[in-house]
């Protein structure tokens, strides 16, 4: 329509004036995009170069990988004045780790939970914890009668407890939903994140059965004073904003031959924790001696996180 | 010869840009809203991403929300303008084939709204990169995601390629050579099915998930993916009959309402055979159909939702079912209104969401979008309208000859065609 008049007579000055006033458009509009975006260049001009070009973990150098762990070390001294040290924990070699937990002595005090979320340097606003305790109604195994909100004395009269995290499963469907392989299975069975190479779909939190992962909705706030200075890279340092997590059977004390802190925290000594191939661990005796069976089965995704009742 | 090639792509470039841009007052008030409603959306995710994904309303619990919904339905959307390519050339529908680029436009448009909605999802859209094969990681074949990106990218490509081979050797006076693009109409058959299946092999792979975890959902998706895009593509046609010189004849879009009233059916009995098999069968199956049909602990979040889906899709349905559905009416845009709303939240907040609620332990914690997520997806929409838009004009003018330049424009350059 408008075609067709300018093709009619050479009014050079209308085709010239909507050329400027396109081009003007173009410029206010361009200009509007700057402005609408300019969020996204406050949040990068606060982000790390070497760390957007860094390489997954598994390809990283021993050098390369040590200068991270410099950086982050450094980093993290600045940021809270305390001795803080973010090590890598290798797995080791002939270990395979599992845990088990008494369903008959647990009280549901959540201090496992309490523990893990101080252990962890967790989100303090949040409370953010890997642990899940559910209060369940005896006679049955049923979670839809269960109630992870509870707040009253414990132990309540007909109930029992039964607490829920990563089952480092040897199957694991969080593994094989990851798009870019951010998440593994290590030699020791624990499933890791690589928090520098997560890109933060969510289709492993979708995949898991276990409501095992947690996403950082917003940048985890640890008071400086409150930070646990014992990190390691693929466990409890504090995690990136827009990440994945998972507990890691606290790889970076269990690593050095030390027990969970969930496990340590738990006043009745229901939880059990070791390596099944040492024939002489407490977790083996339990596994051989107790009729101890896993959440799921018939998902077929192997836990590795076993429960049991004593009596 | 190689610089005259150049150039008269340049031209053409040149010519799309000023005729996507160049309309009456209506148009340029339709694109300047769709600008200002980006803009809005493009503002909000840009907060999101510096405050956080806390800015939407999924927690832990329901970690996907409005984008993966909304991305559903566009995947859906690309896959349902096959039904215009299969009648163009398989059935050789003359009157289709004039028209069957409507729907190559529609896929494109529509598979960059599933691919923002994915990408606004991401709590790290900095490591894009990181998806890219060989530079990234990229865990193929054992990531259903990863599968997506493949059929998803294709698709998108085949489309441009046969859009921008059509109007370009038109635009050159030229007869398309079939062999430069019948091939990959054909292969974009084949692809819309995939698209569609595999995007509901994302969900019905887990097993964690028993409402998703169903081998009726792949069909399901594609059966109501057939009511949905043919119903957008009458509502473009109407839109391209009304508002400018291309013909359109009346025989395509009533194949159109042919071909949904046979996909509307087999949708709603699918629908009851996987509603009969939860409810008859209980069972811990049944725990996310309950909560979304009837509510659950006292928690009725998606109830309103999933009954305005139904009382939609029927309506919608019978409306096609009536003969004026088939004239030049009210009532076929009435119905096509009806069912495209009506799936959209079947296949948003009446799948998606349901898949986490209660959650893999049987907690109920609810979810309903925040002012952030509504505004990113309706950013999303205006951008995907826009560039509908701006590519149906380059194909009107392109099909109606109006992309001559204006004479004295014409410099001392090659002539067009030779």
């Amino acid at each position: 329509m408008s075609e067709s008049k300018k093709v009619s007579l050479p009014v050079l000055g209308e085709v010239d004036r909507r050329t400027a006033v396109k081009a003007g458009a173009a410029t206010l509009g361009l200009a509007a995009w700057a402005a609408a975006i300019k969020p996204w260049f406050e949040w990068t001009a606060e982000l790390n170069t070497d760390e957007f070009l860094q390489k997954h973990y598994r390809e990283l150098s021993p050098e390369q990988l040590q200068a991270i762990l410099n950086r982050l070390t450094d980093d993290a001294r600045k940021e809270t004045g305390k001795a803080v040290t973010v090590k890598d924990h290798k797995p080791l070699p002939g270990v395979s780790f599992a845990y088990a937990l008494n369903l008959s002595i647990c009280i549901g005090c959540r201090k496992c939970a309490e523990a893990c979320h101080v252990e962890n340097n967790h989100d303090r606003p949040s409370h953010q914890s890997y642990i899940r305790v559910f209060e369940m109604q005896k006679g049955g195994i049923d979670f839809e009668k269960g109630d992870a909100t509870y707040s009253h004395p414990v132990p309540a009269k007909d109930k029992y407890y039964m607490p829920v995290q990563c089952q480092q499963c040897e199957n694991p469907p969080c593994v094989t939903a990851c798009p870019i392989e951010a998440t593994w299975q290590e030699s020791d069975g624990i499933v890791v994140v690589d928090y520098y190479w997560c890109i933060g779909c969510r289709y492993c939190e979708a995949a898991c059965p276990y409501h095992a992962r947690r996403f950082n909705w917003e940048k985890p706030q640890v008071p400086a004073a409150e930070v646990n200075p014992n990190q390691s890279y693929l466990s409890n340092r504090v995690r990136p904003q827009g990440v994945m997590e998972k507990c890691t059977f606290c790889l970076h004390r269990t690593r050095e031959g030390r027990l969970p802190a969930c496990l340590e925290a738990c006043p009745t000594g229901a939880r059990v924790f070791g390596n099944v191939l040492d024939p002489d661990s407490e977790i083996r005796w339990v596994l051989e001696n107790k009729r101890v069976f896993v959440l799921k089965e018939e998902l077929g995704t192997k836990p590795r996180f076993y429960y049991f009742f004593d009596k | 010869m190689h610089y005259a090639g150049v150039t008269t792509y340049y031209r053409f470039l040149r010519r799309s840009l000023h005729v996507a841009t160049d309309g009456g007052w209506l148009f340029y008030a339709w694109m300047l809203v769709l600008t200002a409603v980006a803009l809005v959306g493009a503002n909000a995710w840009a907060v999101q991403v510096r405050d956080g994904m806390v800015r939407t309303n999924m927690t832990d619990h329901v970690s996907w929300g409005l984008y993966i919904a909304n991305f559903t339905f566009c995947v859906g959307l690309a896959a349902g303008g096959v039904m215009m390519v299969i009648p163009a050339y398989l059935y050789h529908d003359h009157d289709m084939h004039e028209v069957v680029i409507v729907g190559e436009v529609l896929a494109i448009a529509a598979i960059v709204m599933s691919t923002l909605s994915v990408v606004v999802d991401l709590g790290r859209p900095d490591r894009f990169w990181h998806l890219i094969p060989v530079i990234g990681k990229f865990n193929w074949p054992v990531s259903m995601l990863t599968w997506d990106i493949i059929v998803l990218n294709g698709y998108l490509f085949i489309n441009l390629h046969v859009v921008g081979y059509l109007l370009y050797t038109r635009f050159r006076g030229r007869t398309p050579d079939p062999r430069w693009y019948v091939p990959f109409v054909l292969l974009s058959i084949v692809w819309a099915i995939s698209i569609h299946t595999v995007t509901a092999f994302l969900y019905c792979g887990l097993g964690g998930r028993p409402f998703w975890n169903t081998a009726l959902l792949a069909p399901r998706f594609l059966a109501s993916a057939f009511v949905s895009g043919p119903a957008f593509i009458l509502l473009v046609l109407r839109v391209v009959r009304v508002g400018t010189d291309l013909p359109v004849n009346p025989g395509p879009s009533r194949l159109l309402v042919q071909i949904i009233r046979v996909a509307a059916v087999v949708n709603l009995l699918m629908l009851a055979s996987e509603l009969f098999t939860l409810f008859y069968a209980g069972g811990s199956h049944l725990a996310s159909a309950r909560y979304l049909f009837f509510g659950d602990h006292g928690k009725h979040g998606l109830v309103p939702w999933i009954w305005s889906a139904i009382a939609l899709n029927l309506i919608g349905t019978g409306l096609f079912f009536t003969p004026a559905a088939l004239e030049r009416g009210w009532v076929r845009p009435v119905a096509c209104a009806c069912v495209i709303v009506g799936i959209w939240i079947e296949k948003g907040m009446g799948l998606i969401i349901p898949g986490f609620i209660p959650s893999t332990l049987h907690e109920v914690v609810e979810y309903a979008p925040s002012l952030t997520e509504w505004k990113v997806t309706a950013g999303i929409w205006a951008f995907g309208l826009l560039l509908l838009t701006a590519m149906l004009k380059v194909t009107v003018a392109v099909f109606t000859n109006q992309m001559a330049e204006p004479v004295e424009a014409a410099g001392p350059g090659p002539t067009t065609g030779s």
